[in-house]
């Protein structure tokens, strides 16, 4: 058996219908538990991008395939089985939660996968400790604090045991404690992640490899640690790391 | 809302150490927080007795006055066992004032046969009909309170479930429940954004304030929709919400929950033979 790549697009365009071109051939491939954060400034097409990765959006042309997967608009079976393999953390937990409990959360995923009530149990207080949140599974989620918020919509996604992990803006909102339990909890996953951010030390900290998008096009596609002491490329891009911090 | 405010600050600082959780922290509005025999029946077996004792007082005719002390009596009975404060049900309670008004009002509109108490001339048809309206809106007034006060939210939308209600109708409760919380920080915190501004509510020339706030509160709500909706797909959504989990049911819990029905029904009977 041939392992496929995690991720693979060739000449990836997409113009929304209003005619705004957001994503102009993007080609890009990453490996199996490669972990990769996606920079850019904003309105770079980044988001777009995420949205082809697991069928939300079909692109104009240009194909995806997503592990042993070709995705395709119009077939729903593999939609659903990509969407298996791609878990997508989205930016405001409070869009990703919405059941009455924490654990139902969580439940919600492995329930669509058509499991086992069992299997669903062991998956749900796995993801669950794995994120360090088993203790508050009967809470309901708008009585979290925001960082156990963001542990959970991480717990929900894991719960479906995906391939491929892919967070948006994961640090955003997150006190320093927060951020720095939920990059341990990344680092701890063996799994392709996929990090939309542009907090650069984050980027630095948790993937060894980076892309940046600019007007839907990669302009880089190198290690972090290169991308970050390339000052005309992060200038050129509207990138910048914090004052005085230096790799 | 500051009450609110200092409630979520102090289970924030206590939920690193494990708590017993059955509604406490559940962010209820109307739950009270008891361990009473009616708190523990699960939500499917407290609807169904509310509604059948319902249904059973509402086809009872007003004249069978036998039946309806039967009925209070077992609302009473009900009331003691939940150990629902009875301070706070009284309060909320008042929510029946507007149908007691309007009763008040039907033997004076209503036509028919008349009798005279002192100089003020009463319709008979109107009394009775007022009667019937406020003893049967008190009952269910009551039932509601104590179904309310001793059941959490979520207990109940499993109980809809369990009764085979339409999933999209739970669907929409459940989303109700859940957003209203996020929809109300909302808006407290856009007032806030109006007032440091030096915004001030002042009669009706700040109205136009109140419905743009309104319309961009709308927006968003509806932009929110939107992306729960994709979050939901992403995790493979399609169509229905089946993991609520589903509360335990021991055999004394229909026990006890089918016992108000069923005193209701007696109570029917008991009144009928009285009656005729």
């Amino acid at each position: 058996m041939t392992t496929h790549p995690s991720v693979h697009i060739s000449s990836l365009h997409y113009a929304y219908p209003d005619g705004n071109k957001a994503l102009n051939g993007v080609s890009l491939t990453i490996g199996k538990s490669e972990r990769v954060a996606l920079l850019g400034p904003n309105g770079a097409g980044k988001t777009t991008l995420v949205m082809h990765l697991n069928g939300i959006l079909s692109p104009t042309s240009g194909s995806i395939n997503i592990a042993e997967f070709t995705l395709d608009g119009s077939n729903k079976e593999i939609t659903k089985k990509v969407r298996e393999k791609v878990g997508i953390v989205f930016q405001d937990p409070d869009d990703q939660l919405f059941m009455p409990t924490v654990f139902e959360d969580v439940a919600f995923g492995p329930t669509n996968m058509g499991l086992t009530a069992s299997e669903i149990e062991s998956r749900s207080v796995k993801a669950l400790e794995m994120v360090g949140m088993l203790a508050l599974k009967e809470r309901a989620p708008h009585h979290l604090s925001f960082g156990q918020r963001r542990r959970v919509a991480v717990a929900t996604v894991l719960a479906m045991e995906p391939e491929i992990l892919i967070l948006d803006e994961p640090s955003s909102n997150l006190d320093p404690a927060s951020r720095r339990e939920l990059s341990e909890i990344l680092l701890a996953l063996d799994v392709t992640i996929l990090m939309v951010t542009h907090d650069l030390p984050y980027a630095f900290e948790i993937c060894e490899r980076s892309l940046i998008l600019n007007q839907g096009a990669i302009v880089a596609d190198d290690t972090t640690v290169k991308i970050l002491r390339n000052e005309k490329l992060l200038a050129d891009n509207r990138l910048e790391l914090p004052k005085g911090f230096a790799i | 809302m500051e009450e609110r405010k200092i409630n979520n600050q102090t289970t924030l600082e206590t939920q690193s150490k494990h708590e017993h959780t059955h509604g406490h922290s559940a962010g209820e509005r109307l739950y009270i927080h008891r361990h009473s025999p009616i708190h523990e029946l699960p939500g499917h077996i407290k609807l169904i007795a509310f509604f059948t004792f319902i249904v059973i007082a509402v086809l009872t005719p007003i004249q069978q006055w036998h039946s309806f002390v039967g009925y209070f009596l077992i609302i009473f009975l009900a009331l003691g066992i939940s150990k629902l404060p009875l301070l706070t049900l009284a309060k909320r309670a008042t929510i029946e004032f507007p149908f007691i008004i309007f009763a008040l009002l039907m033997p004076f509109t209503a036509g028919g046969e008349s009798f005279d108490i002192g100089p003020v001339s009463l319709s008979r048809e109107g009394s009775i009909a007022g009667l019937n309206l406020v003893t049967k809106a008190t009952l269910g007034v009551f039932c509601s309170m104590i179904l309310a006060g001793s059941t959490t939210a979520h207990s109940l939308l499993a109980g809809f479930v369990r009764i085979k209600t339409p999933s999209l109708f739970v669907q929409i409760a459940a989303f109700m429940i859940r957003y209203l919380n996020v929809i109300n920080d909302q808006m407290a915190r856009m007032k806030v954004a109006r007032e440091s501004r030096g915004f001030q509510a002042e009669g009706i020339r700040s109205w136009p304030i109140f419905t743009s706030t309104l319309g961009a509160l709308f927006i968003r709500s509806y932009e929110r929709g939107e992306r729960v909706h994709l979050a939901m797909l992403a995790r493979g959504y399609a169509g229905t919400l089946s993991s609520l989990s589903v509360e335990k049911v021991q055999a004394k819990h229909w026990r006890l929950g089918l016992c108000f029905p069923l005193m209701a029904a007696i109570s029917y009977a008991v009144g009928k033979v009285f009656f005729s």
